[in-house]
């Protein structure tokens, strides 16, 4: 399996180490790049090409859904795939973000095995 | 999981119920720690402990569910909650002790409720803020029900109380 390099957005930096360490456990050979924030996250892809995308939606100055949306504009970022890790999981909010373009969704708290679990699908594992 | 029900466009009010919210806010709390931290917490014992209030986490909820939740401890606990979470040693934590515990706020509300089916498409979070120290006072601008659990987590307490807004 080659090095995957994924972006983890979150407001919480203890957060972004937790899901760093989920997706190692997983078995993913990682290199990791990490945003704060929706708007952050743009700016870290403008320079860094990633294979995954993991993002919160409740954060501020651009929350998790808008950046989706955001993401879907920019072309060579289209196909990249975007799990979203939050609090937010009520039925209204996944179905937004699957139809903004994300590939899956895990409701926090999360063990290390289901975000294994939501992850390798997406990245064809 | 949902155990228990709200009716649609039913105001908060008529639907409260101290008996089954509070276990409800017992349990989303100790599933949390349970999942994230690894952590069982067993019910709190006050008699004779001084109050140890020193970090407070609050994350508001507004829509069916108006109000705040707040989730307070003392400074060694949120040094021992962040150090679980991270898999690294207490003294090793610095901030993020502060981030440690909003998120851990933030993951109760958005736990509890998820367990009010109903409440989660028509409730929204705020993202949490931390407050250190002990020498503040709250008030809310509005009157309503306050429930407070009291759990231990390694030993020392932490209070985790729902104030609804009316």
């Amino acid at each position: 399996m080659s090095q995957i390099r994924a972006l983890i957005v979150d407001d919480s930096s203890v957060m972004r180490k937790i899901v760093e360490r989920s997706l190692r456990q997983a078995g993913l050979d990682l290199s990791v790049v990490e945003a704060g924030n929706g708007a952050e996250a743009l700016g870290v892809l403008d320079g860094n090409s990633v294979d995954l995308i993991l993002s919160d939606i409740n954060m501020p100055v651009m929350d998790g859904l808008e950046f989706v949306r955001q993401l879907q504009g920019i072309e060579r970022l289209r196909g990249v795939p975007v799990v979203m890790i939050t609090t937010e999981g009520s039925e209204s909010n996944v179905v937004q973000a699957l139809s903004l373009g994300a590939k899956g969704y895990i409701r926090k708290p999360f063990t290390p095995d289901q975000v294994k679990e939501h992850v390798l699908p997406v990245l064809g594992l | 999981m949902t155990i228990h029900s709200l009716s649609q466009n039913t105001p908060l009010a008529a639907e409260f119920d101290r008996d089954i919210w509070t276990p409800i806010l017992a349990l989303s709390t100790r599933e949390v720690f349970q999942i994230m931290l690894g952590s069982r917490l067993q019910a709190h014992e006050s008699a004779g402990e001084p109050d140890k209030r020193e970090f407070t986490a609050l994350v508001g909820l507004a829509g069916s569910i108006c109000g705040v939740l707040c989730l307070r401890c003392s400074d060694a606990a949120a040094r021992n909650m962040a150090a679980k979470m991270l898999g690294m040693p207490a003294e090793e934590v610095g901030s993020d002790s502060w981030d440690a515990l909003g998120e851990i706020a933030n993951m109760i509300a958005g736990n509890f409720k998820a367990k009010l089916s109903g409440a989660g498409d028509r409730c929204m979070l705020s993202v949490p803020t931390v407050i250190v120290g002990t020498d503040y006072a709250t008030h809310s601008l509005s009157g309503g029900e306050t429930i407070e659990v009291v759990l231990e987590f390694e030993g020392q307490a932490l209070w985790v109380t729902l104030e609804l807004h009316e």
